[in-house]
């Protein structure tokens, strides 16, 4: 048997699906290794629920090639997959520990062990005492809570969140972000979909955006920003500020000012500077810009 | 397990835990068990009148003719007392000696009209009384004419018995009759409308679950094809159930009417070949129907949308009861064999002309051959929409949509 801990969790090699004239994913690429998150991000339109539901084999890709722990396709793969749909929904009639088991079942699971497995996520989730109710009963933060047990329950290798944190309050949203660090910690990959790019920087370990069908940007998030970074420091201070060296323009933006560097002197430099000419910093941050500002200026770039 | 087998299970258990089910599977037969009951009961209570009882009749005969036969033997014994006017008749009424009275004008024998007063107020004469008045007045008629004998035919002349032979010469089995249809018919009713019951489910349930987005969790997890397999066998297996139930409650509850009740319940067949024909055609139809249904299911737009489109398969279905009257009148004219070849009016036809005239072998045959290849042509049909089209949420495709999918996939 291969080790499945060397094996990635998901390879996606040169994937193309058209719609008619329309082509909604062009040759997409990406590999998702174990124990990572992965953000495939992207506005809305931008073809990342096509590129998931070729993954989960529901629509079959034009051309290219999908692997999931190293196999292709198959029925069992759909069992190693947790998939949370953008669309959210649970049967209304039906209780929730009922839900949890049927579709539990769906993936493989034994019915009982479904059960007993249903019982300890909801105990998790300090959801226990409403396993006998129906999901149309519950508030709609909880119904989105227990579609996201269904994801797990099957205790998949490889989540796919499709906009996950949509829709939920501060504290299940806490909740969630969690659990989903919990899992990364049990060496699952998890990738996040969303177009709220700011929403999930600080969990994710790579991204991949995607505009149009079109990859834009692949790789380590902290390296994407890195080489996006506007080479500038955000200056919050009292004091009289005199000309500082490597300091090349200057912008004010009311409660702080940016400075713009020349490219060549650290910003470890400047602050050493401040500090010896007795400016009192507030705040002295390295500009990073925002997936946001990111995705913007690639878009623009493009154009 | 089995995917499929997984589905099947969980969409039997969630139709045949539902009141609908439960109660349209045991509300017919209950229904049929109460009304046999109540009608052995009336039966029961509405006794004969007692042995020995008179009952006194006036007449004024004002023909001159009519003196014998004063009493007329019966249940019961009707006594004729004869008054020479009407005034004379009326006081009898009143002094309560006579029960009623009856006038023979001079007319008679060219009219025929007699009349009758009664203190009672009543719907129509009773029977026996009507029955005695006729054979005094025939007796005395025919008095000297004729034999006592032709006299007593003349009273009751037609006794009519029919009797049907098979190809052989002998006494054939089903002798025809409302007795052989009212099963049959009321069957293929029952059939049409659990067929559409079940059929019905796999369109609302797929509906729901395109609605509340269910169906995507699904698919990731079981193919269409599963899902698809999985939902049809299910309900269909729910509405077997249902079916089977019926037929056998049917077959019982007739065995038991004969006996209890007797008269036409007495006479109440049924085919030799029901039960399997009534399981063949279900099992058949429904398929037909289910695949059908299953890509309106995919293409509606939510529940209610599938539900309308759905009703363009259903209303051709009771087309042979619209036409009920001509076909239980004409079972073998050439519409009436058209449809029994359609997939979507053979259950009616089918069990019309079982209870009517029969039905050839070979044109059950290729009734069911027909419905085989519509079954196998709408699976085909319905794997193609289905895939397309379970996902697209909140807009129905064009019909143009439709067609260009078909030809791609």
């Amino acid at each position: 048997m291969k080790d499945e801990r060397a094996l990635s969790a998901a390879e996606v090699n040169n994937v193309i699906k058209s719609y008619g004239n329309n082509t909604v994913v062009n040759d997409v690429s990406f590999t998702v290794a174990q124990g990572e998150i992965f953000g495939l991000i992207g506005p809305n339109g931008a073809g990342k629920t096509t590129t998931i539901r070729m993954m989960m084999d529901i629509i079959k890709p034009d051309s290219g090639d999908i692997r999931i722990l190293g196999e292709s396709l198959s029925e069992d793969t759909k069992n190693r997959i947790g998939y949370l749909p953008e669309e959210r929904g649970l049967y209304k009639k039906i209780t929730v520990l009922q839900s949890l088991a049927y579709l539990a079942s769906l993936k493989g699971i034994e019915a009982r062990l479904a059960r007993s497995r249903g019982e300890e996520l909801l105990k998790r989730v300090d959801m226990l005492p409403h396993k006998e109710k129906k999901v149309e009963e519950l508030s709609r933060g909880m119904g989105q809570i227990i579609q996201f047990l269904v994801t797990i329950i099957h205790d998949p290798q490889l989540l796919i969140l499709d906009e996950p944190f949509a829709g939920l309050d501060p504290v299940n949203t806490e909740l969630l972000k969690e659990i989903i660090l919990e899992l990364r910690g049990q060496g699952k990959a998890i990738i996040l979909s969303t177009h709220r790019m700011n929403e999930v920087e600080a969990l994710c370990d790579r991204i991949l955006m995607i505009n149009e069908g079109r990859t834009v940007l692949y790789g380590e998030l902290a390296e994407i920003k890195s080489r996006y970074r506007n080479n500038s420091v955000f200056l919050e201070f009292d004091g009289v500020l005199s000309e500082i060296e490597g300091v090349v323009g200057k912008k004010e933006h009311g409660e702080y000012v940016e400075l713009f560097l020349d490219g060549e002197t650290p910003p470890q430099r400047i602050l050493e500077h401040l500090a010896s000419q007795g400016v009192r910093v507030n705040r002295f941050e390295v500009s990073t810009p925002s997936l946001n500002e990111i995705f913007l200026q690639v878009v623009e770039k493009g154009r | 397990m089995n995917k499929t087998i997984l589905i099947l299970k969980h969409e039997f258990g969630q139709v045949i835990k539902t009141k609908t089910f439960i109660i349209m599977t045991l509300a017919f037969p209950l229904l049929a068990l109460i009304a046999i009951g109540i009608f052995s009961f009336i039966q029961g209570i509405e006794k004969p009148p007692a042995p020995g009882e008179e009952v006194t009749i006036g007449y004024v005969d004002e023909v001159g003719n009519f003196s014998g036969y004063t009493e007329q033997p019966g249940e019961p014994t009707v006594t004729l007392m004869g008054y020479d006017t009407p005034e004379e008749a009326t006081s009898a009424l009143l002094a309560g000696e006579i029960s009623q009275y009856f006038i023979i004008p001079s007319d008679y024998v060219d009219t025929g009209v007699v009349t009758r007063y009664t203190l009672e107020r009543e719907l129509e004469p009773p029977g026996e009384i009507r029955w005695a008045i006729k054979s005094f007045l025939l007796s005395n008629l025919l008095e000297g004419q004729t034999s006592p004998e032709v006299t007593e035919r003349a009273k009751a002349p037609l006794g009519l018995l029919t009797i049907r032979l098979d190809e052989t010469g002998e006494v054939a089995t089903d002798q025809g009759g409302f007795g052989a249809l009212i099963v049959p018919l009321a069957v293929g009713f029952l059939l049409i409308i659990s067929i559409f019951s079940s059929s019905g489910s796999l369109l609302q349930g797929l509906g729901e679950e395109k609605e509340n987005r269910v169906m995507e969790i699904l698919l990731s997890s079981v193919s269409a094809r599963q899902l698809l397999t999985g939902k049809v066998l299910g309900l269909g297996a729910a509405g077997l159930v249902q079916v089977v139930i019926w037929l056998l409650s049917a077959v019982f509850l007739v065995r038991w009417a004969s006996t209890t009740i007797g008269g036409f319940p007495s006479t109440i067949q049924i085919p030799d070949n029901f039960l399997v024909l009534g399981i063949v055609y279900f099992i058949l139809v429904y398929l037909f129907f289910a695949v059908l249904m299953a890509s309106i299911g995919a293409i509606g737009a939510n529940a209610r949308d599938s539900q309308q489109l759905s009703m363009l398969l259903i209303m051709p279905a009771w087309i042979p009861l619209w036409g009920l009257f001509f076909f239980l009148n004409n079972p073998d004219h050439v519409v009436s064999r058209i449809l029994t070849m359609i997939p979507v009016t053979a259950p009616l036809m089918v069990f019309v002309r079982l209870g009517t005239s029969g039905i050839p072998t070979w044109e059950l045959v290729l009734s069911i051959s027909i419905l085989i290849a519509g079954i196998i042509g709408g699976l085909v049909l319905a794997a193609k929409v289905f895939r397309t089209f379970l996902l697209m949420y909140g807009k129905r495709p064009r019909l143009g949509e439709i067609i260009k999918s078909l030809r791609e996939a």
